[in-house]
């Protein structure tokens, strides 16, 4: 089990061929309090680096990109009704969407933990 | 803690680091009146008329009954009146201080304007009226006309768009029929940088479009190199605003229209900042094709609640052609307005008519009465006042980008790190000293955005009073006062509202109390 980051903050954790996608913890402290998520419908076809899910914040709205690209096959409803748990919870159960890859050698060209680390702080 | 009648807290809690406001026998603060909602002012059976016994008749409704009371509030016409006028007391607008909302242009809105607006000559026109019964009304339509293609060296001209994001979808409309007039089919992107306005890309993608944001340059401005690098057969446009939302003009401007139109794509301006250069550049000459212009903020129409939008959009030579109608034309019989768009390209119309004829009315009064000298004073006098308020925080607050600025003035939030203190809380504490705040958190390239547009309206006591409490508060959020801005406001009608809970659990309905002799039973 790996778990990726790009530099837009999302994160992806695959297991198998199948991906979960959040936005990092660094990504909700510098949103503040989320107050709605827009999710993505299941059986819907992601690219990568496009647009997959909306994070709005009492600052403002963002675009959530998917890391990689595949087809959606589960989302996290909770979210819709609870914001708050991206704030508590940004990489676990504040996770947006599951994914099937349809080209898991994308996952290459993403960050790891210690390079997403490196990467946040060189940003800062 | 005091509560009004309806069991609401009113006086000022007590907060650390400053005093606390004694609370009063009714909750108001002097002549802050702490007002209930009106349907909590309900008196059953009191009304504001005496009515006359309606008739019996027979219902001829086919046997529908309403199935509940309507439940308005019964209150009799003083406290209604008194209702109203003390919520708009409440209000905060250009009339009653500085509103340094960056981005929105809040200026001074002439009250000759609201004069010659409500002559009856404009005021009391029907769209549908025979033409040979309002000339004047067209003429003016028509003089409004070309003042905007002058000022902005623009071919075309189109009033009819409701506000700036409807003109902003005219404009990609038309740079849509272009394409699709040369059968190029091929273009599904709309660029759009880092900093824009959240309609541009909100408007390219309402057109079908997807949108491919560009990047900004250190200095604030968009990213060249970046901007060739995504232009290419498949780009439809690229949408930008000059001055930027930064406040920066685009000093490349000519080069980013060559790229553009090299790539066989258009370049859309987003006119919003018209008002930092009108009567100094002409949008066409910087190789825009298209542009909007909202008359609320450069030739001062009301904003918002204070009266109907009205976005025109001026068309240069390559895509005039796709003006929609209607538009003003002279004809054998004087002035007529073209309704159809025939065989030519043209997309067809944004409105069911020709626009908001009292916000024309507005806009060509201003231009007439400052006349075109005046209007190129005022374009600089917008931007003196910018320089001067930046020039005049510099040294307590952190300037995102270095050297002079258009009409508004960019800030972020290094100045406070350490501090414990946010851009929000500054903007709260400013509040308290009876300012509206700047816009913060916009534009989103920088950290903790404050802009400030003071606009040309303001003298320059009014502007120091402004810009010395904005260093009063800088100060003190430096001398680690950081209880002090977390308890702002302390002198509003109500203290820091808990947004967050505004947002995920917004109330949108009044639900009447349970009477206290149900409660007593439980």
């Amino acid at each position: 089990m790996t778990v990726k980051y790009t530099k837009d903050h999302e994160w992806v954790r695959v297991e198998g061929d199948v991906g979960t996608v959040g936005v990092s913890d660094f990504a909700q402290h510098q949103l503040g309090d989320v107050v709605f998520v827009e999710l993505p419908d299941v059986g819907r076809t992601l690219e990568k680096g496009k647009e997959a899910a909306v994070v709005e914040s009492v600052k403002a709205a963002s675009d959530v990109f998917s890391p990689v690209s595949g087809e959606v096959i589960e989302v996290n409803h909770d979210l819709e009704n609870e914001p708050a748990r991206v704030n508590t919870g940004a990489q676990t159960e504040g996770w947006f969407f599951k994914l099937r890859l349809s080209n898991p050698s994308e996952l290459d060209g993403l960050m790891d933990e210690a390079a997403y680390k490196a990467f946040v702080e060189e940003s800062n | 803690m005091s509560m009004n009648s309806q069991g609401r807290p009113s006086a000022i809690p007590a907060a650390s680091g400053t005093d606390a406001v004694t609370g009063t026998f009714t909750g108001n603060r002097g002549l802050q009146i702490e007002e209930p909602l009106i349907f909590e002012q309900d008196s059953a059976g009191r009304c504001g008329v005496d009515l006359p016994e309606a008739p019996k008749v027979a219902s001829r409704l086919g046997g529908v009954k309403p199935r509940a009371k309507v439940g308005l509030p019964g209150l009799a016409e003083p406290q209604v009146v008194r209702h109203y006028t003390r919520l708009s007391q409440k209000n905060y607008a250009i009339d009653s201080g500085l509103y340094p909302l960056g981005s929105c242009t809040m200026k001074h809105n002439p009250r000759l304007n609201e004069k010659m607006a409500r002559l009856p000559g404009f005021a009391d026109v029907h769209p549908l009226q025979p033409e040979s019964t309002v000339q004047g009304a067209l003429e003016l339509m028509d003089t409004l006309a070309h003042w905007l293609k002058t000022l902005t060296g623009m071919a075309a001209v189109t009033l009819a768009p409701a506000a700036g994001a409807h003109g902003e979808m005219c404009g990609i409309m038309a740079i849509r029929s272009a394409h699709e007039a040369k059968g190029d089919t091929g273009r599904t992107k709309i660029l759009v940088p880092e900093s824009a306005h959240g309609t541009n890309p909100a408007t390219a993608a309402a057109c079908g479009y997807t949108v491919e944001s560009i990047p900004a340059t250190a200095d604030g401005r968009v990213d060249l190199d970046a901007l060739k690098a995504k232009l290419g057969p498949d780009v439809a446009g690229l949408m930008l605003t000059n001055p930027n939302t930064c406040g920066l003009f685009e000093r490349e401007i000519l080069a980013i229209a060559e790229a553009v139109h090299g790539a066989g794509a258009y370049f859309y301006c987003d006119g919003a900042n018209f008002n930092a250069i009108v009567g100094r550049v002409r949008p066409a000459d910087l190789g825009i094709d298209v542009m909007h212009i909202n008359l609320h903020k450069t030739f001062s129409t009301p904003h918002g609640g204070g009266g109907p939008g009205s976005g025109p959009v001026v068309f240069a030579e390559s895509l005039a052609p796709y003006v929609p109608v209607p538009y003003v034309v002279h004809g054998a019989d004087g002035f007529q307005l073209v309704e159809t768009a025939g065989e030519g390209p043209a997309f067809g119309r944004m409105k069911a008519f020709h626009g908001q004829m009292g916000m024309f009315t507005r806009a060509l009064s201003y231009m007439l009465s400052h006349g075109a000298d005046g209007l190129w004073q005022a374009s600089g006098d917008a931007v003196l006042n910018a320089n001067y308020v930046m020039a005049r925080l510099q040294d307590v607050m952190t300037a995102s980008f270095e050297g002079p600025c258009m009409h508004e003035c960019l800030f972020d939030d290094r100045f406070l790190k350490g501090t414990g203190v946010t851009t929000l809380d500054i903007a709260k504490a400013l509040i308290d000293e009876g300012f509206h705040p700047m816009t913060m958190y916009f534009p989103l390239v920088v950290h903790g955005a404050l802009l400030i547009e003071p606009t040309e309206t303001e003298s320059k006591a009014g502007l120091d009073q402004f810009i010395d409490a904005l260093r009063s508060l800088a100060e003190r959020a430096k001398s680690g006062d950081v209880a002090y801005f977390q308890g702002a406001p302390r002198l509003t009608p109500r203290r820091r509202l808990d947004e967050t809970a505004a947002a995920r659990k917004p109330v949108l309905r009044w639900v009447p109390p349970v009477p206290a002799e149900a409660l007593a039973a439980e």
